[in-house]
């Protein structure tokens, strides 16, 4: 019972818009119509509105991001926080989904070029939100993965916890986020690449560093390649990969879900 | 539109306090004495993990009120089906003796500001608000309670009083109506009104739970004061008068303390609730004592 848009509700939406406009631009004009018990418009409580669209939406950022927050420090983050929202609003009302697209923009963002792993590092944050409210789901054990008869493994194909993710960086982005979780900040030891995994098996977040010659073999289990074409990818980039240890590593992390119908055929 | 029956379930007419993770731990082993707890229906839209978790325990043993704060039932646009239909999965699972929702509006096509924004009061908003309230109603399938809202800026276009609005909208809908005396403070301080005269000509028998909040201070561009509603201290002395003026009105009614910036450790947030429960108590000691 949506009512037409008649010239009336026509004015309506066309100055609800342009308060909408005037909220997140603080060069734009005071809205037309907004007024006071004086009879005239008054700046200073327009800005009570603009303030709590940006602190909020700032602040939704900095609770996601605190690692990317304190590496910058709260004022630059502020500033590109802010940037950001003007460049991009929450799509929805659910405000831990806010920031899908703040690692995308770091990458692109001049001022924090000096910083080349600070896009990598947001990429974490942005995962382990996700990992924290993503469905719940059991995950599976070592003898679930046993439950496979061997002559099927290398045909296998096992399905990613819902709450596993994989962020591959050529920085120690996974040392530099754990050095961050403490109150005295060491750096890292080994300036190298690293691939993070984070997942939420039960009810806690994990976020853990995978050996580098088992990535690419994560990689591709978690696009869906079977075990033995996920095995084939991982050897041909590093000979020393060991198939066994890799998977049941893989295994323990929780990185997969346990089958529903665990041992029966479809 | 379709009235939906308010007698199915209600509130204690008790303390209410807004579940904060920071106190999942605190509340699940202390067992606190707090008539029912309220949770901002938007943070538990995610599908599992710790938020799900915790709620399920606790609304276990405490009565659970679902509080919207992005439904932007005041926006000029139609309501988001999709943000509906995750109200009314909440509202299937959790069973909430409340649901509730503001007189205001959060989302535009330009995306969801967070903030509860202000909207004029005409004949054409009230049938805008009212649809709204009725859609949303009947996709949830139960009555809902409307919030007034505290806000910084008039419209000049406005022709009717913000209470006669609310009325108006209840009457229409059948929906109820939350009475947050914080805000009540807070816009007739901005505008310049007597609250208590704002409250002696509110609908109380249409309210089905009180709100109480802290407000912050400052002046507007004319040095004149400004109230801001910023949830962040403890409920001010001036409205918890307010508020004890309105139970004198209204009786016992179900109240709630917000307290979502700068949250305090549990126990702060605690002896809020047992003032409130002090508040009612010495308000049914009162009707009684003049019944006998």
């Amino acid at each position: 019972m949506e009512p037409t848009a008649t010239d009336e509700t026509a004015g309506f939406r066309a100055r609800q818009e342009q308060f909408a406009r005037s909220l997140t631009d603080p060069a734009a004009d005071l809205p037309a119509g907004v007024t006071t018990r004086r009879g005239v418009a008054d700046a200073t409580r327009f800005a009570v509105y603009r303030n709590n669209v940006t602190v909020g939406l700032v602040k939704a950022l900095e609770k996601r991001f605190p690692v990317t927050a304190r590496l910058v420090g709260v004022e630059f983050f502020a500033a590109m926080a802010r940037d950001y929202m003007r460049r991009e609003l929450p799509s929805s009302p659910i405000l831990f989904d806010y920031g899908d697209g703040f690692a995308d923009f770091i990458e692109a963002y001049d001022d924090a070029a000096g910083l080349p792993y600070l896009a990598d590092v947001a990429r974490v944050e942005a995962v382990w939100t996700r990992a924290y409210h993503a469905e719940d789901a059991p995950a599976m054990t070592a003898a679930g993965l046993g439950a496979i008869e061997p002559q099927e493994l290398a045909g296998a194909r096992l399905a990613r916890h819902p709450a596993t993710q994989l962020v591959r960086s050529p920085f120690p982005v996974g040392s530099i986020w754990a050095a961050h979780q403490k109150e005295t900040v060491e750096p890292p030891r080994d300036w190298r690449r690293e691939t993070v995994l984070v997942t939420r098996p039960d009810m806690q977040v994990t976020v853990c560093i995978l050996p580098e010659r088992d990535a690419a073999f994560a990689a591709e289990l978690l696009a869906g390649e079977t075990l033995g074409d996920a095995a084939g990818v991982a050897l041909a980039r590093d000979a020393t990969f060991d198939f066994g240890p890799a998977l049941v590593g893989l295994v323990s992390l929780g990185a997969f879900r346990a089958p529903t119908q665990q041992g029966k055929t479809p | 539109m379709h009235r939906f029956d308010g007698a199915a379930a209600h509130l204690p007419a008790r303390s209410g306090l807004g579940l904060k993770p920071e106190h999942y731990q605190a509340i699940f082993d202390g067992e606190p004495d707090v008539g029912f707890f309220e949770v901002h229906a938007e943070n538990y839209m995610g599908a599992g993990g710790p938020p799900h978790r915790w709620l399920e325990a606790i609304a276990e043993r405490y009565p659970l009120s679902l509080h919207g704060v992005a439904l932007s039932i005041g926006a000029a646009r139609p309501l988001d089906k999709a943000h509906l239909a995750r109200l009314k999965a909440l509202v299937e699972r959790y069973a909430p003796r409340s649901f509730s929702e503001h007189l205001a509006w959060s989302t535009h096509d330009l995306g969801f500001f967070n903030d509860l924004l202000p909207l004029p009061y005409t004949e054409e908003t009230l049938d805008r608000v009212s649809a709204h309230v009725d859609e949303t109603q009947q996709a949830l399938g139960r009555r809902m309670l409307i919030e007034n809202p505290s806000t910084y800026v008039l419209f000049e276009e406005s022709t009717i009083d913000e209470i006669d609005f609310l009325a108006a909208v209840s009457e229409r809908t059948g929906c109820g109506l939350l009475l947050d005396v914080n805000n009540v403070m807070v816009s007739a301080v901005n505008h310049g009104l007597d609250p208590l005269a704002y409250l002696d000509r509110f609908p109380v028998e249409r309210v089905g739970e009180i709100h109480l909040a802290g407000y912050d201070e400052t002046v507007d561009g004319a040095g004149e004061r400004l109230l801001i509603d910023a949830h962040a201290t403890a409920v001010r002395n001036d409205v918890f008068a307010l508020y004890e003026h309105v139970l004198r009105l209204a009786g016992p009614l179900p109240t709630l303390v917000e307290w979502d910036n700068d949250v305090p450790a549990f126990d702060v947030l605690y002896a809020e609730a047992r003032r409130v429960d002090a508040a009612l108590a010495a308000e049914t000691a009162r009707r009684n004592c003049r019944a006998a």
